[in-house]
């Protein structure tokens, strides 16, 4: 389909609450009795509820995938610029769906949200959460919107491991996945990166053992350091060089710990931002979920093996410059997928902005994704 | 949406229904596309170029990016029935190393060039000026060849590394030429296997 108009946005969206009371029996082997997520949708679902779309989230993400909201029209869905009337992902097309994975602290049940059990904030007493779980409990939100097969399921870096989970766990139920700057499981070096981040908010005094809302404050400090050393993972060394370099903020060296490189101050204002709106707690979760993705384990690390029950036809995309999740290790899915005959294809998209460059509107891979949303049968 | 490319019917009588099928440098994927559509067969292309890879996405082929200058590292031995490589070794450095590769993933490999031989190609040497013709169809300034053989270049270089040749077809601008291919012929088409 050619896309004769404008991209534009999907507009003013609003968020919508669904409750489950069937309990939700978690990896972990805890189980969650009741619990409700908050979603999105954008476009309209056709008769034959043929045409869904969903869009899985990364560690920071939400539910607000794209448009604005009526009461703060700057907060800007993170995949804004994917999905839209004439955007690659074309909702005059597709119904696409955003959903905030159990766990988060955007409105789904998490740490940040009362337990009803006990009336009180969950904090460090909500169960450890897994992709499979996360996927188990969208599952029964396609069941309530009517879904029974998803036209494609799709997502960047965690998000990718979701959507690859759902070809898993419900093949019959997915008809295309797109797995975007994503690892078939973390290395010990993303688990290490992961771990420091962690630590940085549990030795934070004020984390109070994961119930500092009792205390009134937050573990900004521990937050703060967490996102500081993620933030490093996400970008490449030459975008950081181009970006920064080693630019002094007063042009010489002052012999101090105050800002004197101008890495040190996007850091830190990245670092402080972040704490002002995330959740510690979700935070130190959705790395565990991260780092207990492993679809081959029980297949004895066999990945080809793990991926023989997948139906779906797959898009692996990966950046040349991603150092967290290299081509390398989307490489491996797509071998993986080809030994058990599945349609796949596979970009490696030169773009210098490292692991963030899923987010971007780089042309090249904006116009990939189009294409392949295009052959999608709604 | 390219010009018609005879070597692909020689390449179609070559591949039985339902083969798995890799085709290097696949370009927009019309070839798989062809043998999807006539010979079912489970087909991917590889290519490395970005726009020739959207191309190939649009045209509803399953396509891998990868640099053939590389090998096919991650490739299982044996896997594909066919490997085809139409009209692109004499545009890859690593000749002897990218056929080896094919004989690895594949059971047999296709493989077409241009023949520098050809009868047109000689007399415009013997002119003083390097060919350009209908199979080699660039100047030598902006040519992306980098591999200058003739047929029997590749027949000795067949020889040399144990590669059977099991059928060769050359052709003069669609006209099969059983006589004197080297002189006569401006495309040829292998079929290749590991000798016994």
């Amino acid at each position: 389909m050619t896309k004769m108009i404008q991209p534009q946005s999907v507009g003013v969206v609003t968020p919508q609450r669904a409750e489950f009371a069937q309990p939700l029996a978690l990896r972990s082997g805890g189980t969650l009795d009741n619990y409700h997520l908050v979603y999105e949708t954008y476009g309209t679902l056709n008769a034959d509820r043929s045409n869904a779309v969903l869009v899985c989230h990364a560690l920071s993400g939400s539910h607000h995938v794209a448009g604005t909201y009526a009461d703060a029209p700057h907060n800007v869905g993170w995949w804004d610029n994917l999905i839209g009337p004439g955007k690659p992902l074309d909702t005059r097309r597709f119904f696409v769906i955003g959903v905030n994975n159990l766990g988060g602290c955007y409105g789904s049940s998490g740490p940040n949200q009362m337990n009803p059990a006990t009336g009180r904030l969950w904090g460090a007493d909500f169960p450890f959460v897994t992709v499979e779980d996360w996927v188990e409990s969208h599952a029964r939100l396609a069941d309530r919107l009517g879904i029974d097969s998803f036209a494609a399921i799709v997502g960047g870096s965690l998000g990718g491991m979701q959507a690859m989970s759902w070809a898993l766990q419900y093949p019959e139920r997915v008809r295309n996945v797109a797995v975007i700057a994503a690892a078939p499981k973390l290395t010990a070096q993303n688990i290490a990166f992961n771990e420091v981040a962690r630590q940085a908010i549990l030795t934070d005094p004020d984390f109070h053992g994961g119930h500092f809302y009792e205390h009134g404050v937050v573990p900004a400090r521990g937050l703060k350091l967490a996102r500081m050393v993620g933030h490093i993972t996400y970008l490449s060394d030459d975008s950081m060089a181009e970006k920064f370099g080693r630019s002094l903020r007063h042009g010489r060296n002052t012999y101090s710990y105050d800002v004197e490189f101008e890495i040190e101050s996007y850091l830190r204002y990245q670092g402080d931002k972040f704490a002002g709106y995330f959740d510690a707690n979700t935070y130190l979760l959705t790395t565990k979920a991260l780092d207990y993705f492993d679809p081959a384990f029980e297949y004895g690390g066999n990945l080809p093996a793990a991926l023989a029950r997948a139906t779906a036809d797959f898009l692996v995309v990966s950046f040349t410059t991603d150092w967290r999740f290299s081509p390398a290790r989307s490489r491996e899915i797509v071998y993986a997928l080809l030994h058990n005959k599945r349609k796949v294809s596979y970009a490696e998209i030169d773009c210098p902005a490292g692991h963030d460059s899923f987010l971007l509107d780089e042309t090249r891979y904006h116009k990939l994704l189009s294409a392949w949303f295009d052959r999608i049968e709604a | 949406m390219t010009a018609y490319r005879y070597d692909y019917e020689v390449i179609t009588q070559w591949i039985e229904p339902g083969e798995k099928v890799l085709d290097l440098g696949c370009g927009d994927g019309d070839l798989l596309r062809h043998l999807m559509q006539v010979r079912q067969v489970q087909g991917y292309g590889v290519e490395n170029d970005p726009d020739k890879l959207l191309a190939s996405v649009k045209n509803g082929v399953n396509v891998i990016q990868m640099d053939l200058e590389k090998g096919l590292i991650g490739l299982e031995d044996g896997f594909f029935d066919h490997v085809i490589m139409s009209l692109s070794l004499q545009a890859m450095h690593n000749t002897q190393g990218i056929l080896a590769e094919m004989l690895r993933v594949g059971r047999e490999a296709v493989v077409s060039f241009p023949n520098f031989g050809y009868w047109r190609h000689r007399q415009s040497i013997l002119n003083g000026r390097m060919p350009v013709s209908e199979s080699l169809p660039h100047q030598w300034y902006n040519t992306p060849n980098v591999r200058f053989f003739t047929i029997a270049d590749f027949d000795a270089l067949c020889e040399m590394n144990g590669i059977a040749v099991r059928e060769r077809l050359a052709f003069d601008e669609g006209k099969l030429m059983l006589e004197e291919p080297n002189f006569l012929a401006s495309v040829a088409v292998y079929r290749l296997g590991r000798s016994a």
